[in-house]
Parts: structure tokens; C-alpha cells; sequence
């Protein structure tokens, strides 16, 4: 990383109007120019990569981009299809004819039987802009209704966070605790676990993530959390 | 119409105090707060002397009712509420029609420091409610609702900053409280985005020559930016007290 002659150092904390740098930039994500200065549009911590600014929001919601995978829940039955909350500004919508093989026949075919409302599904976001809701299939192998497992929120721009560097965090969460994990780029995580005791330390790895995504050394915290809790846990139940 | 105006000779002391013990040119104490509330999107709180205000975000989310949809922006809605017990008598709960004009004042002070455009068809509502009252309550209000804002995580140019000044007893002054406001000559609020310079409210009560106008509006500018260093604290303080706690 080059030291640029920016206003701020580089993972420091912004708020939204604060001047990150002047003059040939390029504005990254959360920020905004004008007149060759570059301004932050979100809390959060600014990074800076060859002559591109860029913020971390700290805090944001979900905006759909098109491949995206999803935690969502199913709000709405209609007549040709399914409205699903993905925790965005709008409710995606789900197909009939992307979920059944056959020709779809209103008549025939009860969607209720297939996903009710509050039913939880993974899936991925296949067409988006801004002029029509987001717009989900479940044909792909991983995706379909959820039956068993825990769900955390949390904000989506800390997801890469919980990923870790290559995947170091998550691999490591899932290997401790023996879960499956699935992130959906919206905030929702989706836990699988042997017991509700391995998924209750995924999902307190998690939330610990969330909490203190903004500061350095997080990897080795997380893993000597888990790590005590697991010993706790394997401890009571020796006890019992 | 030339209403003459009740003369208090006890705004300001011979010693240039005023009546709650302030310097002409100091702001009420203030503390603010974001996140206060569990179930909206955002939230802040806000304290500037007697006045006590609480701001929640919700949004950007799908508009109800439909039909107000903006195809190509978001639709920004503000409710500027006080509470029954926000002052001396109790005050009815429906929405008088200084409230309804507020909330119009308050949403416009706002709008210019979101990017709507990037959120079309989308609704993101502010909700402001004074719950103690003492004179400029617009100006707290906008404050806080921006913070709220921020903590949203809305996308926005910068935090609005609002702050009046005014003229009593013939003196210029910093945020006047409810008595100075209603006693005195003038009144001036004004509200800023600090970083661009650009002012998104300005009205005036009162009466003031053209030479104190400029000085009272310099004044309340002055007091924006005062108040725009200890916004910026607020919103920060949350994320800092972690990291001050994972480092023990």
C-alpha cells in the first residue's frame, strides 16, 4: 500500500462528509467526489488502494447485485409467485416456473404446499436495476427452503469480515465448531450444526465479529473465544 | 404591521449574562446520543439545555402507500412531533399546524445531504419527537435526525448541523432558548452542511438591520460548526468505545 498525501490515515474511523483526499482519486465504495475532492458518504474505515478511496461502512443495508446469494424469508403467496423479504429496500420476487419443472397452472398448483410465508430459503439474486424488484431462482444445487438451523443478522457490509482473509475466519469457525455456514450477502448468516450448543458458539463467533469488525487482530480473539466456549461447553456436559 | 414588542430589561444582565447564565456567544450543554433506539433502521438523541430529542430512521424501504412511489428517487418523509408533555400545558398529541410546517422544514433542511437518487422507489422515513421543549427544537430536531440518518447507514454528502442565533435586548446571540426567542427582537435559524459550506435552512422571526443579519448569521454558522464537532464525536463514540474495550 502507497502512503498517499490524504487527509486520513489508512482503517481510520469517518463519518459521512469528511474530506478523505484531494485531487487525482478515484472514489471507491461509500464515497463521493466532487470537484476532485472525495468525500465519505458512511461511517465507517477508509481505505486507500493505488489512487482509489474507499470507505468500509461501519453500518449499511443491503442493496441486491445480480449472483449474490441469499438468506431470505418468503413475505408474500401470490398467484404466479412468491415475494421474499432479502432484507433490502424491496421484496424480491420468486417464480413459479423457477421452481416447478412442469408448466406452471394456477389452478393446479398449490405455491402454499411448495413455500408458505415465513418460510426461510437460500437463494440467488438473477436480475436487478433499478427500475424492477430484484428477482430470485433456487434452481441451483445449496439453494431451497430451510428447514433446520440458526439465523444471525448482521450488517452486510461486514460479511467480507466474517469471511476473513482468504476465508481464514470462517474456516476456522466452521472447523471449531463443527457447523455448516452459509453467508448470504445480505446480512443474514444461516447456521447448521450438530447441536444448538455448536451453533450457539458459531453464532456468538459471529455477533463478536460484528461487534468489533472495525478493529485489528480479530481472527486470534474470535478463536480463543470459541475455543473457551467450547471448552465450557464440553465441560458441563461432562458434569451432567 | 408594526406589533410592539413586551421590553424584558432581564434577557441579559449588566454584566452581559444572560437570564440561564450563558456568555452572549455560548451554546446550551449539550449531550448527544446514536443508537438509542433497538427497533429503527437509525437513531439518535439529543440534548441542547432544557431541550430533549429523540430521532428514528427507518429506510430505505418499499413505500406505503404505493401509489407515492418516485420512480426515479427516494421519497424522504418527516414527522416533527411534540409530545404532550413537552410543554408548560399539555399540548394536544394530533399534529398542530406549526408541527405539520416543521416537518416540511425539518424534511428540507435534510434532503439536500441525501443521495436520493441512488434509492429509487424506495421511502426513508424520519421520525422526530421533542420530548421536552425550550426553544429551538427545529434546530435540535434537524440535528438530530441527521445523526440518525448517519447511523441508518443512508448514504449522505454530509451531517446537517442546524443552530439559531438572534438578537435580545439589543444584543446578539447564540441559541436562544424559549424565552429569548419569545421575548426578544429576533430569531435566526439556520442549518448547515459543514463540510460543503452549503446552508439548507435559513429563516428569521423578527426584525434585524442588514448589517446585524449578517453578524447573527455568522454567529449561528459559528455555532453549526461547534456543534458539528461534537455530532461527529457522537457518531464515532459508539465504534471507538469497542475498540477501547478490546484493547484492556
Amino acid at each position: 500500500m502507497i502512503n498517499l498525501p490524504t487527509f486520513y490515515e489508512s482503517r481510520q474511523l469517518v463519518t459521512p462528509g469528511d474530506l478523505l483526499a484531494e485531487g487525482n482519486y478515484i472514489a471507491g465504495d461509500n464515497t463521493h467526489k466532487e470537484d476532485d475532492k472525495i468525500y465519505a458518504t458512511r461511517v465507517g474505515l477508509v481505505d486507500c488502494e493505488r489512487r482509489k478511496i474507499s470507505v468500509t461502512a461501519l453500518k449499511a443495508f443491503y442493496v441486491p447485485s445480480i449472483g449474490d446469494t441469499v438468506v431470505a424469508k418468503v413475505a408474500e403467496v401470490g398467484v404466479g409467485g412468491w415475494m421474499v423479504d432479502i432484507n433490502a429496500p424491496h421484496l424480491a420476487v420468486l417464480r413459479a416456473s423457477d421452481v416447478l419443472d412442469r408448466p406452471f397452472r394456477p389452478q393446479k398448483n398449490d405455491l402454499a404446499s411448495l413455500f408458505d410465508t415465513g418460510d426461510l430459503l437460500i437463494a440467488k439474486i438473477v436480475a436487478y436495476d433499478r427500475t424492477r424488484d430484484p428477482m430470485l431462482t433456487v434452481r441451483e444445487p445449496g439453494l431451497g427452503k430451510v428447514t433446520h438451523g440458526l439465523v444471525v443478522e448482521i450488517t452486510p457490509t461486514k460479511i467480507p469480515r466474517v469471511i476473513g482473509r482468504k476465508g481464514s475466519m470462517i474456516n476456522m469457525i466452521k472447523k471449531e465448531t463443527r457447523c455448516r455456514i452459509t453467508l448470504g450477502q445480505n446480512g443474514l448468516i444461516l447456521i447448521n450444526g450438530k447441536t444448538l450448543e455448536d451453533e450457539q458458539i458459531a453464532a456468538m463467533a459471529i455477533r463478536k465479529i460484528e461487534k468489533e469488525a472495525h478493529t485489528s487482530g480479530l481472527t486470534d480473539r474470535v478463536t480463543e473465544m470459541v475455543r473457551k466456549e467450547k471448552g465450557g461447553v464440553e465441560h458441563t456436559s461432562k458434569e451432567e | 404591521m408594526n406589533i410592539p414588542r413586551k421590553k424584558s430589561e432581564k434577557l441579559i444582565d449588566k454584566n452581559g449574562i444572560r437570564a440561564d447564565g450563558r456568555k452572549p456567544d455560548e451554546l446550551r450543554p449539550v449531550k448527544l446520543e446514536v443508537g438509542v433506539l433497538g427497533n429503527a433502521d437509525g437513531s439518535a438523541y439529543f440534548q441542547q439545555g432544557k431541550n430533549k430529542i429523540l430521532a428514528a430512521v427507518y429506510g430505505p424501504q418499499e413505500v406505503h402507500p404505493r401509489h407515492l412511489t418516485i420512480p426515479d428517487r427516494a421519497l424522504i418523509r418527516c414527522r416533527y412531533h411534540m409530545a404532550p408533555f413537552s410543554v408548560d400545558e399539555r399540548k394536544h398529541p394530533a399534529p398542530s399546524r406549526r408541527e405539520i410546517e416543521l416537518s416540511k422544514v425539518v424534511r428540507g433542511a435534510l434532503e439536500p445531504s441525501v443521495f436520493v437518487e441512488y434509492y429509487p422507489r424506495t421511502s426513508i422515513d424520519i421520525f422526530t419527537e421533542v420530548l421536552q421543549a425550550d426553544g429551538g427544537t427545529r434546530c435540535a430536531s434537524i440535528t438530530t435526525a441527521s445523526l440518525a440518518l448517519a447511523d441508518a447507514g443512508i448514504p449522505m454528502r454530509d451531517l446537517v448541523v442546524a443552530c439559531a442565533a438572534g438578537k435580545i435586548d439589543g444584543q446578539l446571540v447564540l441559541d436562544l432558548n424559549d424565552v429569548e426567542d419569545k421575548m426578544g427582537e429576533a430569531d435566526m435559524p439556520v442549518a448547515l452542511m459543514p463540510n460543503y459550506n452549503a446552508i439548507t435552512l435559513l429563516q428569521m422571526d423578527g426584525q434585524l438591520t442588514s448589517k446585524d443579519l449578517e453578524k447573527v448569521l455568522n454567529l449561528a454558522l459559528d455555532g453549526c460548526k461547534q456543534l458539528y464537532i461534537l455530532q461527529k464525536e457522537a457518531l464515532k463514540s459508539k465504534y471507538v468505545a469497542v475498540k477501547e474495550e478490546v484493547k484492556e
